[in-house]
């Protein structure tokens, strides 16, 4: 067990020496599987109909995804600390309903409700840090809390009622505008979709080049070995559990922003959308590595596999059912990968 | 080298469900977006969508999130129908401002939307098929009336003040016994959120507060079933008037615990979806709103087959 983490953690620490071992490393390799799984699945969608390969539906594809995809990447940064955040959905929904507060029941201009989405969110992921690293409740359970909590909070605040941005004109454009349909108007690319492969590209290279990154491997393969070299653990901790809150407050700015209100009953069960699509990714439960771009790739899996299966109107139910094996299948094949090499 | 064969299963099973979606591409293809799917009201919804669509010989499929909560899941569910290129459209919106980007959408490439259940707050649908919860209602109330003599003390207790369906129940109940059967007076009403715990405490307190109480009409499922709990609870012997159906309902009614409650027509609902589509897609004119009908049911007719089919556990 400690091998396996030292070598992990060594993983992680190599990652930096050299663009070589990126590309052909073990790494690469599970996001080459990973890859490879989502373009087999685009070609079979695409085989199996025809309305599948049509740009207004690969463009709903990618609107979509990118709510989970943020709350996914939220996530990964905490589960490759060995942790897990169950709150992250009714986080999301908590920071979109704080922002409804500010600009449609206070009348304030756009941006602060935007830091205040943000902000709030680095705030609940700071507590449930804080839950974990110093009141050592474990992490699944400090969370679970923490997402019963918000989404009471949310429909307290809120009245039960979703919050409409009917006052705040441009708020729809975060979500629904589409900047590089300006420059290119025959793919008018939502905005959260380019926010979410902005924040991808920015979570990597925190989690791949900053102290925090190299922190957050280093929990996940052994935290005690951290401490023990005289690291203020708890401090890290609860900083990548702040920064999940603060990806998740972006989710919240996406997701509200999209349907032009805050909706207060929203998001249970986001958090498990998001787990799957990190494991699918190749990110260990067990934390010690895992990344974004792999996470990035889970949460497209199961967006096109979503999309298909109705495509192809596939009955709902049997939906569900595939979607479940899809997943048993991905995490199966990743673990027999990692037995060869 | 496992991985490719996981694939090639895949690919195999997925060739299979792709076959049975091509078999019937000559026929009209109709996507109903509901609110949900699991439930027992909705899978009656589908179920009469289903044989409307045998009899006009068309194509549906039936989709709603998991919770009606999911007002994002709803409008990705309507973005891919969308994406199929449908004849034309069901929907029961969850939020209707969130979907009017899809429907103009909808609009703009001629696919005739129709909606259901609480319908769409927009001119876009061509027709909504949902009960007429006020008339409903109000029969509910002549019911109450006929029973206790047309005179006496009436308590309510609904399931909230702010959905459209708890306003209109009441507002249904409230104004037939005003105008119909002034003897009668409203002693109170009361909101439990549909909880069957909660409401059955507001009926015990309802009975404690007002001795001369003749009967109580709990407005949906929850509230009724709540209200039967409370005043087998009190031991005080009253009528009881309920709404929707449900396995204890009904049970209440067969032990005569409740007098009989209201149902609404969740398969004619569904029906009249798939009809109202079919009547637009021929160029046929259709009326602005399509009331489903209810109908009023207890121990009498329970097993009646026609009320016997819209009722549900």
């Amino acid at each position: 067990m400690t091998m396996q983490s030292d070598a992990a953690a060594l993983a992680g620490e190599g990652r930096t020496s050299g663009l070589r071992a990126r590309i052909f490393g073990p790494m690469a390799l599970q996001k080459l599987l990973a890859f490879a799984s989502l373009i087999l699945l685009l070609a079979f969608f695409s085989f199996a109909s025809p309305a599948f390969m049509q740009i207004d539906n690969l463009l709903g594809i990618l609107q979509a995804t990118a709510v989970d995809g943020v709350l996914a990447i939220a996530s990964t940064f905490v589960i490759i600390t060995g942790g897990i955040d169950l709150s992250v959905g009714t986080l999301m929904t908590f920071t979109a309903v704080i922002c409804g507060v500010f600009l449609t029941y206070w009348h304030l201009p756009m941006w602060t409700g935007i830091i205040a989405a943000v902000a709030t969110g680095a705030m609940c992921g700071t507590i449930s840090g804080t839950l974990t690293a110093k009141m050592k409740i474990p992490p699944f359970i400090a969370t679970l809390g923490m997402m019963m909590l918000l989404k009471g909070l949310s429909l307290v605040v809120s009245a039960d009622k979703p919050i409409y941005f009917n006052d705040t004109e441009n708020f729809y454009m975060i979500s629904q505008d589409s900047l590089i349909g300006y420059v290119l108007p025959s793919v008018p690319v939502p905005n959260a979709v380019l926010i979410l492969f902005l924040l991808a590209i920015s979570g990597s290279i925190v989690l791949n080049r900053t102290a925090l990154g190299r922190y957050t491997f280093a929990l996940g393969s052994n935290e005690e070995a951290v401490r023990l070299s005289g690291v203020n653990v708890d401090r890290w901790k609860i900083a990548i559990y702040g920064l999940g809150g603060a990806i998740c407050g972006v989710a919240g700015l996406l997701i509200a922003s999209r349907l032009n209100s805050a909706q207060p009953a929203l998001g249970q069960g986001y958090e498990l959308e998001a787990i799957a699509a990190v494991v699918i990714g190749g990110t260990s439960l067990s934390g010690g590595s895992g990344t974004i771009l792999g996470t990035i790739i889970g949460a497209f899996i199961m967006s096109v596999l979503t999309n298909g299966l109705r495509i192809m109107s596939v009955a709902q139910e049997w939906q569900i059912v595939v979607t479940g094996l899809i997943i048993i299948l991905a995490v199966y094949a990743d673990i027999l990968r990692r037995k060869k090499s | 080298m496992l991985n490719r064969k996981l694939l090639a299963a895949a690919v195999g099973a997925g060739a299979l469900l792709a076959a049975t979606s091509f078999a019937r591409a000559d026929e009209a293809y109709i996507p109903l977006i509901s609110k949900g799917f699991q439930h027992q009201f909705w899978q009656a919804v589908k179920s009469g969508a289903e044989q409307a669509a045998k009899a006009e010989k068309v194509k549906i499929t039936f989709e709603g999130p998991e919770t009606e909560a999911m007002v994002d899941k709803q409008i990705d569910m309507l973005s891919a129908a969308l994406a199929k290129k449908p004849n034309a459209l069901g929907f029961a919106a969850l939020d209707s401002k969130a979907a009017i980007p899809l429907l103009k959408k909808a609009q703009s490439e001629h696919i005739p939307v129709i909606a259901f259940d609480s319908g769409v707050d927009s001119d876009i649908p061509l027709t909504t098929c949902a009960t007429d919860n006020i008339a409903a209602a109000a029969l509910a109330a002549d019911k109450m009336a006929s029973m206790i003599g047309d005179s006496g003390e009436v308590g309510v207790i609904v399931h909230d003040q702010t959905s459209r369906t708890g306003i209109d129940r009441r507002d249904g109940f409230l104004n037939e016994m005003k105008t119909k059967h002034p003897k009668i007076k409203i002693v109170s009403v009361q909101y439990g959120g549909g909880d069957h715990l909660k409401s059955a405490e507001i009926a015990k307190a309802m009975i404690e507060a007002n001795p001369n109480l003749k009967g109580i009409f709990g407005a949906n499922e929850g509230s009724a079933e709540g209200a039967a709990i409370g005043v087998k609870e009190s031991g005080k012997k009253l009528v009881l008037i309920g709404y929707d159906s449900g396995k204890e309902q009904k049970e209440d009614i067969n032990s005569g615990l409740m007098a009989g409650a209201i149902t609404q027509n969740p398969v004619g609902i569904g029906k009249c979806v798939v009809e109202s589509a079919v009547k637009a897609l021929k160029g046929e004119k259709l009326p602005a709103k399509v009331d489903t009908g209810f109908y009023w049911y207890d121990k009498s007719n329970m097993n009646d087959p026609k009320i016997a089919a819209v009722l549900y556990d």
